[in-house]
């Protein structure tokens, strides 16, 4: 497909009266994978939900696959794009593999139930996570780790060619947050998925992206490629607090001052 | 999940036992009629008890079950709206503006029609004001809509208030079992059957889009719900429902906010079973307590609502009590 998985036109985002992001163009192609960095508050995901077609944008547009994501049904856009969202409490009991199948829902008419091949798609998703076994269980016996890993097999279900990740690592151990930067990577290696993602770790961005983009919180925005862009000074900058940058076998680590 | 089998099954065995309780109501009472008269009277042939069932106790029963359905199925939606499970189908206000309006027309003498009128004009004066109060500033949250609701229900309360004070000893009955919910007052039953039908017909092919707007807003809108939309929809239907019982039997309690509990616990939280199930359930249910309203301290009867909430109560605390940790 030539046409990228996601375009922005001259977006900007503001939250009450505070520009954040400020005539920002973007284009993200299939099989690449862009981290969004920024300090606390600086509306990385505002900018994300943006990106989404969750939020109305200030200005400019944003665009899937050529079509602008405002003009799109939910359903239609669900179809493009699939949105990890911070953690949130359900109020209601729910089981794993159901909560996995609501990712379905964009792919099913309106009087479809899930069929086999939509559970078999939930049980890959579950194992994909490491939570094959666990079907069953309520979610609100889960921990928070095996929450966000639930969410992202959703996600998964979802099938859709654009990943939008806000914080996909939060509650995860050391292990798991290895498990799904490489999952993500070979969704976008092998599929041809394009992947956004929110990352509080500049060495994990440095690995696992192919493009920075950081957030400035005033409306400024700085893009390229990792290589370029995440370095000690831009980085120092960026959270306000010195950086050193190590190199080690082709990976970048960055310890604080 | 249940699957679409396991899901008939469940409603198949909740019709039954809404057969059940039309069979309870129509045999039961101070007049004794057997199951062959009900049977030879509803086929339309002549029999001793054929008035009895046919007049009295058939509008009756089948008011109480579009009542008990239409509370049921009232409760489910807020519960899905506000995301909460405490929701029920009066916490936005609703009977508490239709009790106003009932309770003044009582007040100043009106026939039957005039307090019908008057409930369902404050029902949906009610749900206007919250409506527009919540959604005053575009934000139009669950939190915001709560508020709003709770705000004017309890302002609706004081005004009841106030005019029970002021009424004249004879009318005050009337007031207190309108106010409690009664079906002996019911004058029409169509009205409640027809917005029970109309309820159902359009919430049921939003049943899998309100599974996902129970978990989130925004989840839900990000996996293609029409998340406005659909919230605009549920809270017109829900408001419109809870008006149609609060006009035919008054506000009966706890049948909308424990029958979509009750079914939520034996079925899971599938919408597209949990409302035809919480409809058959709270029909039955409602039926059920009615008949036993009216036969209990016999010839006396005691209003339906108070009989709901005698056993809804103990229900709810212990199904409260043994909810997971």
């Amino acid at each position: 497909m030539s046409r990228p998985l996601l375009e922005t036109r001259q977006l900007c985002v503001t939250v009450g009266n505070k520009v954040i992001i400020d005539r920002l163009d973007l284009n993200l192609a299939a099989g690449e994978r862009l981290a969004i960095l920024g300090r606390n508050g600086a509306g990385k995901s505002t900018l994300l939900s943006t990106l989404a077609g969750l939020r109305k944008p200030a200005a400019g547009t944003v665009l899937f696959a050529g079509d602008d994501a405002a003009g799109l049904h939910p359903r239609q856009s669900a179809l493009r794009r699939a949105w990890l969202g911070q953690f949130q409490n359900d109020p209601f009991g729910s089981t794993v593999l159901e909560t996995t199948l609501t990712g379905r829902h964009p792919h099913l008419g309106r009087w479809d139930w899930e069929t086999s091949r939509d559970a078999a798609l939930a049980r890959d998703a579950l194992s994909a996570v490491g939570l094959r076994g666990m079907e069953d269980r309520q979610i609100h016996t889960l921990s928070g780790g095996e929450r966000q890993r639930l969410a992202i097999a959703t996600l998964l279900t979802q099938e859709a060619p654009l990943y939008l990740l806000d914080e996909p690592l939060s509650h995860l151990d050391l292990n798991h947050q290895m498990a799904v930067l490489e999952l993500f990577a070979g969704t976008a290696r092998n599929e041809g998925a394009g992947v956004v993602m929110v990352l509080h770790d500049p060495a994990l961005a440095h690995r696992f992206s192919d493009r920075a983009l950081l957030v400035h919180g005033d409306g400024q925005t700085e893009i390229g490629p990792v290589d370029d862009i995440l370095t000690a000074a831009t980085l120092s900058e960026l959270y306000g607090y010195g950086l050193r940058q190590i190199e080690d076998r082709g990976h970048r680590c960055f310890i604080p001052e | 999940m249940p699957t679409r089998q396991r899901a008939f099954l469940i409603l198949a065995s909740l019709v039954l036992l809404a057969a059940l309780s039309f069979g309870f109501a129509l045999t039961v009472g101070s007049f004794k009629v057997s199951y062959s008269e009900v049977f030879a009277s509803l086929l339309g042939r002549e029999g001793a008890g054929g008035d009895v069932v046919l007049q009295l106790r058939l509008p009756r029963a089948i008011a109480g079950f579009a009542c008990g359905g239409l509370l049921a199925l009232a409760g489910a939606l807020m519960q899905v709206l506000l995301r909460n499970p405490l929701a029920d189908p009066y916490v936005l206000g609703i009977s508490g503006g239709a009790g106003v309006g009932a309770t003044f027309a009582i007040l100043i003498g009106l026939p039957v029609l005039g307090i019908d009128g008057l409930a369902f004009a404050g029902a949906l004066g009610a749900m206007f004001i919250v409506f527009g109060l919540a959604h005053g500033d575009g934000s139009w949250t669950q939190t915001r809509l709560l508020l709003t609701g709770v705000i004017v229900a309890a302002g609706c309360g004081a005004l009841v208030a106030l005019m029970l004070a002021i009424a004249e000893e004879h009318k005050l009955r009337g007031m207190l079992f309108w106010l409690m919910g009664d079906l002996g007052q019911s004058a029409q039953w169509w009205p409640a059957v027809l917005a029970l039908a109309v309820a159902l017909t359009l919430s049921i092919p939003f049943a899998r889009e309100l599974n996902l707007l129970s978990r989130g807003m925004m989840q839900a809108q990000a996996l293609g719900v029409a998340v406005d939309r659909l919230r605009y929809a549920i809270y017109l239907l829900a408001s419109l429902a809870t008006a149609a019982s609060v006009t035919t039997a008054g506000s009966i309690g706890f049948v909308g906010l424990v029958v979509p509990h009750l079914v939520r616990l034996a079925t899971g939280n599938d919408q597209r079973l949990l409302l035809p199930a919480s409809v058959l359930a709270g029909g039955s249910l409602l039926v059920l307590a009615d008949t036993l309203a009216r036969t209990i301290i016999a010839p006396q009867q005691l209003p339906v609502g108070v009989l709901t909430a005698l056993i809804g109560v103990p229900v709810f605390l212990f199904l409260l009590s043994r909810q997971p940790k």
